[in-house]
């Protein structure tokens, strides 16, 4: 071999070279990965080891105009796994089954979320009960994954008696996910269903935060709290309501036993002082999860509470449209205050061949306008009707909106349904198949092809409490409000028209039995035919006469007669006038 | 007085810095937040450095003289021990399929590292009877036979990592030795085939490149047209040796090439490895606190991987100290070799750099994955008591060859 010096000399020279350019590409290598990548490590060796959990925030409180609450967040309990895949995730949940109580049906609901968002631990119970927390803080070091956290959770602490308008909260569901405006929505947040919750949801909503969590690369938690900053969740600013939640007890107290629907408004703001819908149902068994059994036995109860008979139900209007008639006979300058009708009312009128019934056997006799309304002549209004006409009976109900919603802020509302044209009645039941008179006939007292809900005609009663113009009903206190003149009539015809309703409730009216001593309550009783049973019962009116502050719509199912429906609504009257215990300052700022 | 027991003072202390580097890493790497079998290791480790210490002292004390005369009966015994591992032998670890590891009384040892080492001086003793440098590839059949031995036993076992040393232990030493580099070229052009074949393209201008590089050279005939024939038996067995490999030897190499094609499993491991040292930075997440090390992502921090600790903790600081440290003792080394007495231990002082340096940069490289996943440890960093043994005797034997080395010997002792 050849190992003379000079060669060992250039060979060794060779081998430093050959052994230092590994080593410098080495060097060269750790810079680029190191120094000029690192940002991009960096984030990974976080995303690596930092699990966000969402941090659900307390949705905005609801209040009462004197600053109770109708809604809020109370402290809960939500449990949700952190897994690193869909297999891992279900031996985890079937594990835990042995020992707290977990259906497969969740099971299945939690697997649909993590799939729906991967990187979200995925939620197991959004409202978990205190029990059941206890167990699962003793199961934690068995379930390194679990993440155990307080989760707000909506309260209503009036139950029931809010039913009709707050809604409730629950988990979004798949459908609502594909919609654009939950493009920010992710499975598993909260959200509002129905009433105030649905339609105030981006005000109620409140900013979710993110804490993060250091799991281990088998997505077991290291460390809970300190990893990095948390973000915490922001809560909005309450929404404060018309509502006065002690006439709106009130109001269900009254309806305790019966079934119907009732909407009290400030005449000159449209302000819902209160709304109603009995009977109601608890909307706090609906947070976190309806039960099957309470969902169910809601939807067999034949009185349907889930049925929101303010908003939904819609009933002939019957004798309250008379005020209708009454405004449009004299916005037409058809008849005065004074005016009497050709043929005295003596228990009916014959037309067209056919008999047509007064309600009252023995007659009203000749009456006047004042007096038809206060007696709710039904012969007076159906000669009226026929000097107004089809066409101008039809076109006077739309400009009183009869046909359209209240635009109450609230979801769910049915329109009234009323012909907006003759040709309805064409396509209905064909063109010789009805006659103008009999329909103008039966409209003019609120029957016919005419269905309103109890908001819709507490609008129009606005109308009448006021200047001519009708309030589109809120329930959340507005800037400004939305009022429309739907009755063009001079002051005195409208004092006319008052002074008449205030004869209703009064010993020469349909309503005397629903007088209050001191108040001078105005209003029209009605009673709907109904051919599944017992006719129901109408009131819609105001107090006091001279300055309405409160319009009361009273819809009572199988009520029978008017009467029934004005001494509620009395009632509601008297006790918002005189409460029982002075009514607590308006805070505005209660935060 | 100090001069005398160590000898090379500038090798020694380099060997002691890295060791001491590397204790320190082994401790860190026991520092987890989830429970780990690394974290108690430290002390076993600082007990293998005693060991390795007492052991680099014994081989200091052997001359080079009775090194020669051990050579052959030592490489006998590592044959027979190595068919014995194969028999007998069990996994350990994360290796516990293979058969590695064999138990003499309570302490278990790996006969492969310790094999390094004689077939480094058993290859030395060979190159270095022959007087003249080898002409042609027939010179060079009685080296080839003295690695090729030991080779099949370790890759039997199997263990890639050590039979890509011996490799690397084999060309260095016939470079040192003198051998023409035209030879070392025309030698490894089979395996360069075989591992270009991938593509016929790649091979096909592999090919003519060899082919006027023959005719440039011009080797005897024969050798030149078995040389040939080679790389065409390669081009055309290699998709036949990758049908018969396992699917999981197949993976291994396609996720050398994208570890992002099965990020869980086999690509996991570097690519955890890679976001560990990117994320370290200038200087590093500080010692014992790297995330990816705490939390587990990090597979085998202790051994195979713990350069990446180094990486995520020491940052690129850390890293260049090591690999300044690793350059000093190769440099050293290299002078050792330079000039060593005889051609004996001149060549047993390259051939012990050649396997340290291939252990570094497989190991170094994996980390990034320049390299593919052998499972080659780190010298002086990796856990384990055998290598650690097996480095030191290789410090010691060093020592000796230096201190014989020129302008030296007089004031050797024995």
């Amino acid at each position: 071999m050849s190992f003379h010096p000079h060669d060992v000399r250039r060979r060794a020279i060779a081998a430093a070279v050959l052994v230092l350019l590994p080593l410098i590409l080495l060097g060269a290598a750790f810079f680029r990965t190191q120094v000029i990548e690192h940002e991009q490590f960096a984030l990974q060796s976080e995303t690596n080891r930092l699990r966000p959990i969402p941090l659900p925030a307390p949705r905005g409180i609801i209040y009462d105009r004197h600053g109770r609450v109708i809604a809020e967040s109370v402290p809960g309990y939500s449990v949700s796994i952190i897994a690193k895949n869909e297999d891992s995730l279900r031996v985890t949940l079937e594990q835990l089954s042995n020992s707290i109580e977990l259906t497969q049906r969740q099971i299945d609901a939690t697997v649909r979320r993590y799939r729906a968002m991967p990187s979200r631990p995925a939620l197991v119970f959004s409202d978990a009960e205190f029990d059941m927390v206890s167990v699962l803080e003793e199961l934690r070091t068995d379930f390194p994954g679990l993440v155990v956290q307080s989760a707000p959770k909506r309260y209503y602490p009036d139950g029931a008696a809010v039913s009709a308008f707050v809604g409730y909260t629950a988990e979004i569901d798949e459908r609502e996910l594909t919609r654009p405006e939950f493009a920010d929505y992710t499975a598993g947040q909260q959200v509002g269903r129905d009433g105030l919750e649905r339609s105030y949801e981006s005000l109620l909503r409140g900013r979710e935060g993110t804490r993060f969590v250091e799991v281990d690369a088998r997505n077991r938690i290291v460390r809970e709290r300190g990893a990095r900053t948390e973000l915490p969740a922001e809560s909005p600013p309450p929404l404060h309501t018309n509502i006065d939640l002690d006439l709106q007890r009130h109001v269900v107290t009254l309806m305790d036993t019966l079934q119907g629907g009732i909407v009290a408004l400030d005449p000159n703001t449209g302000g819902v002082i209160a709304l109603h819908s009995a009977p109601g149902f608890n909307p706090n068994r609906f947070i976190g999860g309806v039960s099957f059994q309470y969902y169910d036995s809601l939807n067999t109860d034949p009185r349907k509470p889930l049925y929101n008979k303010a908003l939904k139900g819609r009933y002939e209007p019957a004798s309250t449209y008379k005020l209708a008639t009454a405004a449009m006979g004299l916005e037409l300058g058809l008849v005065q205050p004074e005016t009497r009708m050709p043929v005295a009312c003596n228990g009916g009128i014959s037309y067209g061949g056919r008999y047509w019934r007064c309600w009252k056997r023995d007659g009203h006799g000749n009456v006047d306008l004042r007096g038809a309304i206060a007696g709710s002549c039904n012969v007076y209004f159906y000669q009226l009707g026929r000097q107004i006409g089809l066409r101008r009976l039809l076109a006077g109900g739309v400009d009183l909106h009869m046909h359209e919603r209240s635009g109450i802020d609230l979801p769910g509302e049915n329109p009234g349904i009323f012909p907006e044209t003759i040709d309805y009645y064409n396509e209905t039941f064909g063109p010789r198949g009805w006659t103008e008179g009999s329909v103008a006939m039966n409209l003019s007292i609120g029957q016919g092809e005419n269905a309103q809900t109890v908001t819709n005609m507490a609008r129009f009663y606005t109308a009448l409490a006021t200047d001519g113009h009708a309030a589109t009903p809120s329930i959340v206190k507005q800037d400004v409000p939305n009022r429309v003149k739907v009755l063009n009539l001079t002051p005195e015809q409208m004092a006319s028209l008052r002074l008449a309703m205030l004869d209703v409730v009064s010993s020469r009216g349909t309503a005397g039995s629903a007088q209050v001593q001191g108040i001078q309550i105005a209003g029209k009783t009605g009673t709907a035919q109904n051919p599944h049973g017992p006719n129901h019962a109408w009131f819609v009116g105001f107090a006091p006469v001279e300055d309405p502050r409160l319009v009361v719509a009273v819809m009572i199912e199988y009520g029978q007669s008017g009467s029934a429906a004005a001494r509620v609504a009395s009632s509601i009257f008297e006790r918002y006038f005189r409460a029982p215990t002075a009514p607590i300052p308006v805070t505005e700022n209660l935060e | 007085m100090l001069r005398r027991i160590v000898g090379d003072l500038p090798l020694v202390l380099t060997a002691l810095a890295l060791t001491a580097y590397g204790v320190a890493m082994v401790y860190s790497a026991g520092q987890t937040d989830v429970r780990s079998t690394a974290t108690g290791l430290w002390q076993m480790q600082l007990f293998w450095v005693a060991v390795a210490l007492a052991g680099a002292l014994v081989a200091s004390r052997l001359s080079v003289r009775v090194m020669d005369w051990l050579t052959t009966p030592a490489y006998v015994a590592m044959l027979a021990l190595l068919a014995l591992t194969l028999i007998l032998g069990g996994g350990a670890g994360t290796a516990a399929s293979t058969k590695s590891w064999i138990g003499i009384g309570p302490a278990r040892i790996q006969p492969a590292e310790f094999a390094k080492i004689v077939v480094v001086l058993m290859l030395a003793k060979v190159l270095a009877s022959r007087r003249e440098p080898a002409r042609s590839l027939l010179d060079l059949w009685l080296p080839a036979i003295v690695v090729f031995m030991p080779w099949v036993l370790i890759m039997a076992q199997p263990d890639l990592g050590t039979g890509i040393v011996f490799v690397g232990i084999f060309f260095a030493m016939l470079f040192w030795s003198g051998v023409p580099w035209q030879l070392l070229v025309l030698l490894a052009s089979p395996a360069v085939s075989l591992i270009l074949s991938f593509s016929t393209w790649v091979w096909g201008a592999w090919f003519l490149l060899l082919l006027a590089f023959v005719f440039y050279h011009r080797p005897y005939l024969l050798e030149g047209v078995s040389i040939v024939t080679a790389n065409v038996a390669m081009g055309v067995i290699a998709p036949m040796l990758w049908d018969r490999l396992a699917p999981y030897q197949q993976n291994r190499l396609l996720v050398f090439l994208d570890p992002s094609r099965d990020p869980r499993n086999s690509g996991y491991h570097v690519i955890q490895s890679k976001i560990a040292i990117g994320s370290g930075g200038w200087f590093g997440s500080g010692y014992t606190s790297g995330s990816q090390k705490r939390l587990a992502f990090l597979p085998e921090q202790h051994t195979d991987f713990i350069f990446a600790v180094v990486g995520e903790e020491l940052g690129f600081i850390g890293v260049m100290v090591a690999l300044g440290l690793f350059a000093l003792l190769f440099l050293r080394t290299v002078r050792v070799a330079e000039r060593a007495n005889d051609p004996f231990g001149s060549l047993v002082a390259f051939g012990l750099l050649s396997s340290w340096f291939v252990h570094v940069v497989v190991n170094i490289g994996m980390t990034l994955n320049l390299m593919p996943i052998t499972g080659i440890p780190l010298p002086f960093f990796s856990y384990g008591g055998s290598f650690m043994l097996a480095s030191w005797i290789a410090v010691g034997i060093l020592l000796r060859v230096s201190m014989e080395g020129r302008g030296r010997a007089g004031r050797l002792a024995i």
